[in-house]
């Protein structure tokens, strides 16, 4: 067990570096951070002093091992843009990224579980396209389409919400809903399949046979299993919780993580974006653990195979 | 031998018995989305008898039971009537019928592995049916299962409890089947090809439990397979099911020793024999027919060395040998017939 | 051993696999000092339940796999290594076919471009000779020109079955090995295929190593056959002589197994246990664990070979030591 575990924590750690380390080539490559702050109309001495103080001046791979130092020593740099540490700013955004994603999250397994199981049990039924039809659409249009539809209709023609921005409950609606809609459809998508696959299978029909009431078979025999494969596609969520609402932070100009990401990039801010690259590919990789682990919890099949014997 | 005369198909091999039939199913027949899979059956089960229903792919013989105890798709219509002790199965409410399945009536598959559910153990699954059937709890449930899983042979009962199917072998989760569909103290077992993904020495042992514990709780054994040797061993009276019919039914001895119905035959000439001299195997010709291109007489007619026109046309009925069994067949019944001497040669053009 | 056209002289094979995901590497012992001959023209038949060995021992015969020890000889001269020009040479006079026919199909191709196949590759002979020849061989194995001209699904099972073996037997291999071959059919479909596979072979004096664990087709093909448990021969002879008269307490449960259409009682012999696990082999001989006559020394000797006046081989400590039993092992 103990040896299962180190292993997926190495490899956890390698993603992140590759992360990292693929972040910087990128940005590297595409542009010039002094010019993109500095400005194109920036003295070459002032130029110079500002590639000499972020380390600029340096060769590539000086920097790409300097930067790498710094991680390891939990410093990740400084903005270039305000100054301020990198992490505490964008450690100071997460809150309100929180604040969309949680409600977001909640909102796609309340609405997708439900969905996916009720059209896999109806199967072929009136609802079950109805739903699927639904699903389909939901998950079909991007979000920053929904979520400008849901400005134009709520916000401009009712003027019940308001089109963007922060202050109160009322500014939360739109973005949630955005951000849950396409999240619940593919929920309940895959749910659907996921009951529909297991409804099949051999045991299904043994629980029937030993006179099993059917919502005993569901609830006992089909969900336990269903929840297997379910429980991948929610830990993608949960690993997405912090950078998952770019696009819907922008257009409802919302000051989260997101937002601050698009800004960086814009600019060139180096240590920022890495900084939340970083932060991004811990999140995943972390909830991607969680995934192994409750895995093992709900399989017995593979909790066997990671711990002794196996075939 | 049994020499029965004079009673209709339905009750005739089971006259001597009892008067009474545990089960019986009369004119089954079952569409899947206007495609009709089961075409008219009509059989009994009396109490504690053992017989053995055999046929190929696609003859129906696993859909008859599914049917019988409700197992099919929505998609499935059945039609006809399926009575266990006067009491009509089909159509009756869920609630009735989770009385019945798993406590009257057992059922147990092919491959085992896969009929038992996989994130659950076994002991629970056995469980189960003691707390909805004997309305067992707690303690009592570990330690009737204990006695369950004794009496099936699974070695080292007590621990097996607490396992999960793929710690057992096929053969042990076989035996876990089987001690499932006891713990109902059913009076039917349904075995649906129970040892057909198993290794031979195992499926000795399978087919070896079965038949003890037949006789000594003097439950009734429906015994469903491909294998006409597995059903002749274990069983007592035979049904052979071609294209949805039951084509010829009848003792064990007799149904081997003087097949009628020239289907049975054909499949006992294709059969390599294990005693005796060898012989030239004689294949049937042709292909088994598919639901959706039935003939729209006999079943077997196409492939038949003894077609006659009419048999194109009419579905045979079971009419009554003289070894006391039936047989669908109108060019047969009567005559013992040949071998279909006339195909050995025609597979090689 | 006289020199036949397949001769397995000790080959071993293992793997190791890990027990668990990342635990210890255990080696398991598939094969086991195998040594076998199989004469021209004839059929030997490999007999054992799972994990015996059987098809790993197929696989060798052909170079598909390594043997860690020993030879596979083909008309007496060693196999080359897998892969090179010389094995391929060597390949094209032995072919195998499995259980699955849809599996060794491509779905998209018609039956004729598939069994033309093996012509069009080695660019034998001009376009129309070759349709011709496929379509020949189509109809040795009973399927016509417009099974020809279909798709594999288009065809049933037994059909797609005469399909492989038309496409194994076009290049006129002289080795057939055949992996369970009719027991995905039923049986008057089985017969079907039975009945090709040994007219073709009288015609074509094809040799079949033919995989199986299903006796009553074994007695009907074979020649010789071989018992395996857990990767090893336990006995080796004529088929008809193990089958009527079987030697090894193994063959004789195996033979004992065979559920025979029209026989109601008789004593069976019920072996305990369950099917071995290759990953966890027993000492001594591997099968003293489910043996009813196992003795002391069977738990740490490992049975040698011993050859009985009928010209069999049998591995056991009981055959060893006393003179074959003549009774009927039913």
């Amino acid at each position: 067990m103990f040896r299962f575990f180190a292993i997926r924590v190495l490899r956890a750690v390698l993603t992140v570096a590759l992360v990292v380390t693929f972040a910087f080539i990128v940005l590297r490559l595409s542009g010039d951070p002094a010019r993109s702050i500095m400005g194109d109309d920036a003295s070459p001495e002032a130029m110079a002093a500002f590639r000499r103080e972020w380390g600029l001046d340096q060769p590539l791979w000086m920097q790409y091992l300097h930067y790498f130092a710094a991680i390891f020593q939990g410093e990740f740099g400084r903005s270039m843009r305000g100054g301020g540490p990198a992490l505490d700013l964008v450690l100071g955004r997460i809150p309100a990224t929180l604040m969309l994603t949680l409600p977001a999250l909640l909102m796609k397994l309340a609405i997708g579980i439900p969905a996916g199981i009720y059209a896999a049990l109806h199967r072929n039924t009136a609802i079950d396209r109805a739903v699927m039809v639904t699903a389909v659409a939901g998950y079909t249009v991007p979000s920053f389409v929904l979520g400008l539809v849901l400005v134009q209709v709520l916000a401009i023609w009712f003027a019940w919400l308001p089109t963007g921005g922060t202050g109160s409950l009322q500014h939360l609606i739109l973005p949630i809903i955005t951000l849950g809609v396409g999240g619940a459809a593919v929920l309940a998508r895959f749910v659907r399949s996921a009951m529909l696959e297991v409804l099949g299978q051999p045991y299904i029909r043994t629980a029937s046979a030993k006179g099993i009431p059917w919502a005993a078979v569901v609830r006992g025999h089909a969900l336990p299993n269903a929840a297997i494969p379910t429980v991948t596609i929610v830990g993608f969520m949960v690993g997405n919780l912090i950078a998952g609402s770019v696009v819907v932070e922008s257009v409802f100009s919302w000051p989260g993580v997101g937002n601050l990401l698009v800004v960086s990039v814009a600019a060139r801010d180096l240590a920022v974006v890495q900084c939340i690259l970083l932060l991004v590919a811990v999140a995943m990789v972390l909830s991607n653990l969680i995934v192994d682990f409750l895995y093992g919890f709900l399989d017995p099949r593979l909790a066997e195979a990671n711990s002794s014997g196996g075939h | 031998m049994a020499n029965l005369a004079g009673t209709t198909p339905a009750s005739a091999l089971t006259a001597a018995r009892s008067s009474q039939p545990l089960l019986t199913i009369e004119g089954l027949t079952v569409d899947f989305s206007g495609v009709q899979v089961i075409r008219g059956i009509d059989l009994t089960v009396a109490r504690g008898e053992s017989i053995g229903i055999v046929g190929e792919s696609g003859s129906g013989k696993s859909v008859t039971w599914l049917a019988a105890l409700g197992l099919l798709p929505r998609t499935a219509t059945v039609s006809g009537s399926i009575r266990l002790d006067g009491e009509e199965l089909r159509g009756a409410a869920a609630m009735r019928l989770d009385r019945i399945r798993g406590r009257r009536v057992a059922m147990i598959f092919q491959d085992p592995s896969s009929a038992l559910n996989p994130v659950i153990r076994i002991g629970r699954q056995v469980g189960e049916v003691l707390a909805r059937h004997q309305g067992l709890s707690g303690s009592s449930i570990r330690a009737e299962a204990k006695r369950l899983f004794e009496l099936v042979g699974l070695p080292d009962a007590e621990r097996r409890f607490d396992a999960y199917p793929h710690e057992l072998s096929g053969g042990q989760n076989q035996r876990v089947m089987i001690a499932t569909a006891l713990a109902g103290k059913p009076d039917v077992l349904v075995a649906d090809e129970p040892t057909t993904a198993l290794d031979a020495t195992i499926q000795a042992q399978i087919l070896d439990l079965l038949t003890t514990i037949r006789r000594e709780t003097g439950m009734a054994l429906v015994l469903i397979s491909h294998d006409l040797g597995v059903v002749s061993e274990t069983c007592e009276r035979i049904m052979v099911m071609y294209g949805g019919l039951v084509v010829e039914t009848a003792p064990s001895e007799s149904i081997f020793a003087s097949p009628r119905h020239p289907y049975t035959q054909g499949l006992l000439a294709a059969l390599p024999p294990f005693e005796g001299a060898l012989r030239q195997l004689v294949p049937i010709e042709g292909q088994v027919p598919e639901p959706e291109n039935m003939p729209p007489g006999c079943p077997f007619a196409p492939r038949c060395p003894q077609r006659m026109a009419v048999c194109e046309v009419t579905i045979p009925r079971l009419a009554q040998t003289e070894a006391g069994g039936f047989s669908a067949c109108i060019a047969g019944p009567a005559t013992e017939a040949q071998k279909p001497l006339s195909l050995k040669t025609s597979v090689l053009a | 051993m006289t020199a036949g056209i397949l001769d397995l002289q000790g080959i071993s094979r293992s793997y190791s696999t890990r027990q668990g995901l990342f635990g210890k590497k255990v080696p398991v012992h598939a094969v086991d000092e195998v040594s076998l001959s199989l004469k021209e023209g004839q059929t030997l038949a490999l007999v054992g339940e799972s994990g015996s060995g059987k098809s790993t021992t197929g696989r060798i015969a052909l170079g598909l796999e390594r043997p860690n020890s020993g030879y596979v000889l083909f008309r007496g001269t060693e196999l080359p290594a897998t892969d090179t020009p010389a094995w391929r040479r060597m390949r094209a006079q032995m072919q195998m076919i499995y259980q699955d026919p849809l599996a060794a199909l491509d779905r998209r191709l018609s039956i004729i471009d598939q069994v033309r196949e093996p012509l069009d590759i080695h660019d034998i002979g001009s376009a129309s000779k070759r349709n011709n020849k496929a379509l020949a061989m189509l109809d040795a194995v009973g399927l016509n020109a417009s099974h020809a001209t279909s798709l594999p699904y288009q065809l049933s099972g037994g059909q797609r079955q005469r399909a492989v073996l038309a496409r194994a037997l076009i290049m006129q291999p002289a080795l057939l090995v055949c992996d369970e071959p009719v027991s995905a059919l039923d049986v008057s479909i089985q017969a079907q295929v039975v009945n090709v596979l040994m007219d073709l072979q009288k015609e074509l004096r094809l040799s079949l190593l033919f995989i199986s664990h299903d006796l009553k087709v074994v007695r009907q093909v074979s020649q010789s056959m071989a018992v395996m448990y857990l990767g090893r021969i336990v006995e080796f002879g004529e088929t008809h002589l193990l089958l009527s008269n079987p030697t090894h307490p193994y063959t004789k449960a195996l033979v004992s197994a065979v559920p025979v259409a029209g026989r109601r009682t008789r004593e069976r012999i019920i072996l305990k246990g369950e099917p071995p696990n290759p990953a966890a082999r027993p000492t001594g001989c591997a099968f003293h664990p489910r043996c009813a006559i196992a003795r002391p020394e069977c738990v740490s000797v490992c049975p040698t070979f011993s050859t009985l006046p009928d010209g069999r081989s049998v591995a056991c400590h009981a055959v060893h030591t006393n003179p074959p039993t003549k009774e009927v092992g039913s």
